[in-house]
């Protein structure tokens, strides 16, 4: 199996519309997934009967298999980009929702208790107290979350979308490995390259971890 | 999209679609089969690897890199790469499936070995008990859930993915989705996913139901 490299020049333009379409998909997904898990994940923190059904209510969703989800979601999306985002938002949900549980159970009681007897309210408690505090926990979902989306988004490919992924369709149509090799590589170049700025974003967010290093 | 859901209601309920080659039933058994052998030889080469590095504390690195490794790893691009590379095999296949289970397996038997609490294993030494015999006696029982969980969800993730068989040409439930969606029939598309969630979601209580049934009289 050998990579024709002129292949790869003659097709930058394709490579990088693929690659961008990949990762827009891959972020928004997660995008959504923040947006969906960190209220729910407030409630399951603060409500603990709520706590095991929400939590085993998204391991469930989470063994459905993504080719399944997707199409689960023909009939309501459609051959669209929303059926992408909507199947790859409900796998970053089991780990959104549970590191961000376990983020805001790692906050001490005392420092709680210290925001409550300063007389601040509860919500901007959980805003400037509670939240800060969990992120790292948040940060490590969101950076597991980010990188299982992205090599994910290829599944998208059998209903159409899938960013790099239609090059695996295309160069397993053709008999033609280079494509292939192409996709996989960059996919991995995007899930290392997206986890390292997740870490970078995450040492700018935490001023106060940085001390004791 | 009423009449969508009775039609898939008649096609997962029809006696013909359950029997014969084509029928579900095989379908089931096939896909059974593709996803026990994969998760057995992902066990086979998991298992040693995780235990070696719990055991040692050597390697630590690779332990924590190879689960971000699978998880980025696309597994369609995989399939396909090992599909043009050795032809119509089953063995992109099996191949595929492992690649995505052994991070699971070697991660989760990892954690659970450095979950041991050190005094247990200095008791078990200072006892005079000898490396192999700390870690089969005393590191490997109480690694015991941790090891399982990462078996369940290396399973239930090699079932769910399972349907590639079906692009490169084999059977399994995958074979329903594939043909589905080349033939614009949407019932038989759906009526595959179902089957493979189905699988998937029942696999997972049942198995999770045993490891609490196995571990009833652990604490932690």
């Amino acid at each position: 199996m050998t990579i024709d490299w002129s292949w790869i020049s003659g097709h930058t333009d394709d490579l990088t519309t693929l690659t961008v379409s990949h990762l827009q998909a891959a972020l928004t997904a997660v995008f959504f997934g923040l947006l969906i898990s960190l209220p729910l994940a407030v409630v399951a923190h603060r409500v603990r009967p709520l706590r095991g059904l929400l939590l085993g209510l998204s391991n469930i969703l989470f063994t459905i298999p993504s080719i399944a989800i997707f199409v689960l979601l023909l009939p309501i999306s459609g051959l669209t980009r929303t059926t992408t985002v909507i199947g790859l938002t409900v796998y970053t949900l089991v780990v959104l929702l549970r590191n961000t549980v376990e983020g805001l159970d790692s906050v001490p009681a005392k420092t709680k208790e210290a925001a409550k007897a300063m007389g601040t309210r509860p919500l901007r408690t959980l805003l400037t107290v509670e939240l800060p505090l969990a992120l790292p926990v948040i940060m490590a979902g969101v950076r597991i979350a980010t990188v299982m989306s992205i090599s994910l988004v290829s599944v998208a490919t059998y209903i159409g979308d899938g960013g790099l992924g239609q090059l695996f369709t295309d160069g397993f149509q053709r008999n033609y490995p280079t494509p292939v090799i192409v996709g996989v590589v960059l996919t991995l170049l995007l899930a290392v390259v997206a986890d390292a700025l997740l870490v970078a974003i995450q040492y700018v967010l935490t001023p106060w971890k940085r001390r004791r290093a | 999209m009423y009449e969508l859901f009775k039609n898939l209601g008649s096609w997962l309920t029809s006696g013909a679609q359950w029997s014969g080659s084509d029928g579900i039933a095989h379908r089931l058994a096939e896909h059974l089969q593709y996803s026990l052998l994969a998760t057995l030889i992902a066990m086979a080469i998991g298992l040693p690897l995780g235990l070696l590095i719990g055991h040692t504390g050597k390697g630590a690195f690779l332990a924590i890199n190879l689960a971000s490794f699978g998880r980025a790893l696309p597994t369609v691009g995989l399939v396909v790469l090992v599909f043009l590379a050795s032809g119509l095999s089953m063995t992109p296949v099996y191949v595929s499936l492992v690649a995505l289970a052994v991070p699971a397996i070697v991660t989760n038997t990892y954690a659970g070995m450095t979950a041991v609490d050190p005094d247990v294993k200095d008791a078990a030494r200072g006892q005079g008990m000898r490396g192999h015999q700390v870690l089969f006696q005393v590191e490997l029982p109480l690694a015991l859930p941790l090891i399982m969980t990462g078996l369940r969800l290396a399973l239930i993730q090699v079932v769910a993915t399972a349907t590639i068989a079906a692009y490169v040409s084999f059977g399994g439930l995958g074979r329903y989705v594939f043909d589905g969606l080349a033939q614009r029939d949407l019932v038989q598309v759906l009526g595959g996913a179902v089957l493979v969630a189905a699988v998937a979601v029942v696999l997972d209580l049942a198995l999770s139901g045993l490891q609490r049934f196995l571990f009833r009289h652990r604490t932690a």
